[in-house]
């Protein structure tokens, strides 16, 4: 097990040089964000000014010296400390993350436990098709949908962004800001402020829900198709125990096992869904800062976000693992 | 975003099966035609009910956007990039009408044929990308699971790396480093099949090299061994032919995906551009503008185009995978099993 949570580093350490190596290949910050406005020399001198002249493994071992230290270097396109754009957009990607599996989680487990209740039946054979649907629709696809039938057909919610400006204005009277803009909303108390939020929030965490939600359908409805059919589940049926409780004890229990550990590698593409999502909806997240840093071929920016992303997927699998080997004998590291 | 489940728990120990299916499953095999034992065929026939729909409409689905990517010229009313015919600008942003069924875009283009013209990119992309990385990861995953040692080793810790690596992040860094992230039609294509084939070697090279490592141990590899088989002959011929059981169901769970992937790069601007060829991802992205002044035909179309071909490329690798798992078939009365039990649900 040990051993297991050692492998994290080097898990971490090659995704970091993959793309410290990777963005390196494709040009530097200047050339992309000045590239055509300076002469070649003034160029070649803002270049050597930010030691990207120097040999790349010069560059880096230096990077790594950085992050050894804790120091993840500055960005190159905003001019500002990597590690405050962990945090500050960080916070915004977690708030969407947590709320879209909460819609995923409400859809996904009730919705399979129907499903494997009606086995081959229309009920099943409908929400089947649903899951499939949602897994199958690209979540920037579902976003429009959802914004031309709530923001543009009805009226009801906002395009995009995560505040109104009226919001934006009773947030910053904020002292010290969390990036959580629910939690600053509640410690404001400012009931309209806090209206605004979650309105904001709906949308996007609908369109992620979904996504994930169909995920998990699928899961629960095939685990418990194989849990049903066992043994212990005939008897109990035998000794009189209602359905509804058969089917919530007796058969989801057991099937909880690889649900959890599923969920757990969801994580990985939650964070790729995050990415278009807060892309659709203009959410200030990581994802969405990482695409424009992308484009501007940030690589500061680029190598922190990524490095953070792959900390989270390392340690969340390690966790899964974990899970797995404790419920299950059979599984060994 | 392609996940197996582990093992499902509570579940005996299941080789004394899995040889009595062996044992009945070449007996059946020998008796059908090879026409009938091909792969979708076979399925079909063993099929019943939802089931069996669900694979017909997969069928179908596909089957069309086959025929779509093939005949685009003669389908499409126009060019991808036409913005006039017959010296008459179609207009922007036109609502559908008799000229053009689907209307037309913020720069003039016709959706319709935008959306035709996009399953040849879609198809080629798919194609180029499932090709290379079942090509790759089959062969990394043989010499892994037989070499063993610090290569495997090596070998099982960058896989690792990788898949645990968001798959869309990993394809965006792929598609700057390989063509700046904007090019021409066909260096668009590859770079998004290559920038996708990364993504998924280390499922085939996982799914192979467990094979691989299971078999070795097997009496059948000793004996060829004991009688001098060399080595190439061994990965070629004994494990290969036995380890690649499980890939039909990667292989449409990675198509899938990667008209995804696709559409993804080009909603955040790392695809093909618009110019070169039709992709509905970077429609979507133009039409995201066009969706708060509720002109919904603009995104609507290629949004609903994605959905479908992912949709039944999903349908036949979801029926084909409950079909192989007998915990999940739907059994014909009257009729015992026919094939061989396998022990991955995915979901």
């Amino acid at each position: 097990m040990l051993v297991r949570f050692l492998l994290i580093i080097p898990t971490i350490f090659i995704l970091m040089t993959m793309v410290f190596f990777l963005m390196r290949i494709t040009g530097d910050p200047l050339t992309a964000a000045l590239g055509g406005r300076l002469t070649p020399d003034q160029l070649a001198e803002r270049r050597a000014a930010a030691g990207y002249d120097r040999p790349l493994i010069v560059q880096y071992f230096d990077y790594l010296a950085g992050v050894l230290q804790g120091d993840f270097g500055t960005t190159y396109s905003d001019n500002t400390p990597v590690s405050e754009v962990l945090t500050t957009y960080g916070g915004a990607t977690f708030e969407l993350v947590v709320y879209s599996l909460i819609v995923a989680l409400l859809l996904g487990v009730p919705l399979g436990m129907v499903a494997a209740r009606t086995r081959d039946r229309w009920p099943d054979a409908v929400l089947r098709i649903v899951a499939i649907l949602g897994y199958a629709t690209p979540v920037f696809f579902v976003g429009l949908l959802l914004k031309l039938v709530f923001s543009v057909g009805l009226g009801w919610l906002p395009v995009a962004g995560r505040l109104s400006t009226g919001g934006q204005i009773s947030m910053s009277k904020i002292l010290n800001p969390t990036p959580f803009y629910l939690l600053d909303a509640l410690r404001l108390g400012d009931m309209e402020l806090l209206g605004d939020v979650t309105r904001h929030a709906i949308l996007p965490a609908v369109a992620l829900g979904i996504l994930t939600g169909g995920i998990f359908l699928r899961l629960v409805r095939t685990n418990m198709i194989g849990t049903q059919d066992m043994q212990y589940i005939e008897s109990a049926r035998s000794r009189g125990v209602a359905e509804t409780r058969l089917t919530t004890r007796h058969a989801l229990r057991p099937a909880l096992i690889p649900i959890i550990t599923v969920m757990g590698m969801q994580i990985a593409l939650m964070l790729g869904g995050a990415v278009l999502t807060e892309t659709t909806f203009e959410w200030n997240g990581l994802g969405y800062m990482l695409a424009e840093y992308m484009k501007a071929r940030d690589y500061v920016a680029v190598q922190g976000i990524v490095m953070m992303l792959a900390v989270i997927v390392a340690v969340s699998n390690f966790v899964v693992d974990v899970i797995a080997a404790l419920i299950d004998p059979r599984v060994r590291y | 975003m392609t996940l197996s489940n582990p093992e499902p728990v509570g579940e005996g120990d299941p080789g004394a099966n899995d040889l009595a299916a062996e044992g009945s499953a070449v007996a059946a095999r020998r008796s059908t035609p090879w026409y009938l034992r091909l792969p979708i065929i076979s399925h079909l026939r063993s099929s019943v009910g939802l089931q069996r729909g669900m694979l017909i409409t997969g069928v179908v689905l596909v089957g069309i956007l086959l025929i779509s990517a093939l005949f685009a010229p003669l389908l499409a009313p126009y060019g991808f990039a036409e913005t006039s015919a017959d010296g008459t600008r179609f207009g922007t942003q036109q609502p559908p009408s008799a000229a053009h069924p689907m209307g037309t875009t913020v720069t003039g283009f016709d959706v319709l044929s935008r959306v035709i013209w996009g399953t040849r990119t879609a198809v080629a992309v798919m194609a180029c990308a499932v090709a290379a990385s079942l090509f790759l990861g089959v062969a990394l995953g043989l010499l892994s699971g037989y070499v063993g040692g610090w290569l495997d080793r090596l070998l099982v810790m960058v896989a690792d790396a990788v898949y645990a690596f968001p798959a869309l992040l990993l394809a965006i860094v792929m598609s700057i480093v390989i063509s700046g992230g904007q090019s021409n039609a066909w260096g668009g294509i590859a770079a998004a099949a290559i920038s996708i084939t990364v993504v998924f070697i280390p499922q085939y090279f996982r799914v192979i090299r467990a094979e691989v490592v299971r078999l070795k141990a097997e009496p059948f590899v000793e004996a060829a061994k004991v009688v001098g088989t060399g080595h190439r002959r061994i990965m070629g011929t004994h494990l290969l032919r036995n380890a690649t059981r499980t890939l039909p169901l990667i292989f449409t769970l990675n198509a899938s995906e990667s008209i995804l992937t696709l559409a993804a790069l080009g909603f955040l601007g790392f695809g093909i551009e618009p110019t070169s060829a039709a992709e509905w991802g970077y429609d979507l992205n133009r039409a995201m503008a066009d969706a708060t002044s509720g002109i919904w035909w603009t995104g609507m179309f290629p949004g609903l185009a994605i959905a479908l071909a992912v949709l039944g490329v999903t349908l036949v690798g979801e029926s084909i995978n409950d079909l192989n798992d007998p915990r999940l078939r739907t059994r014909r009365s009257r009729r015992g099993r026919r094939k061989n039990p396998q022990q991955e649900v995915t979901a």
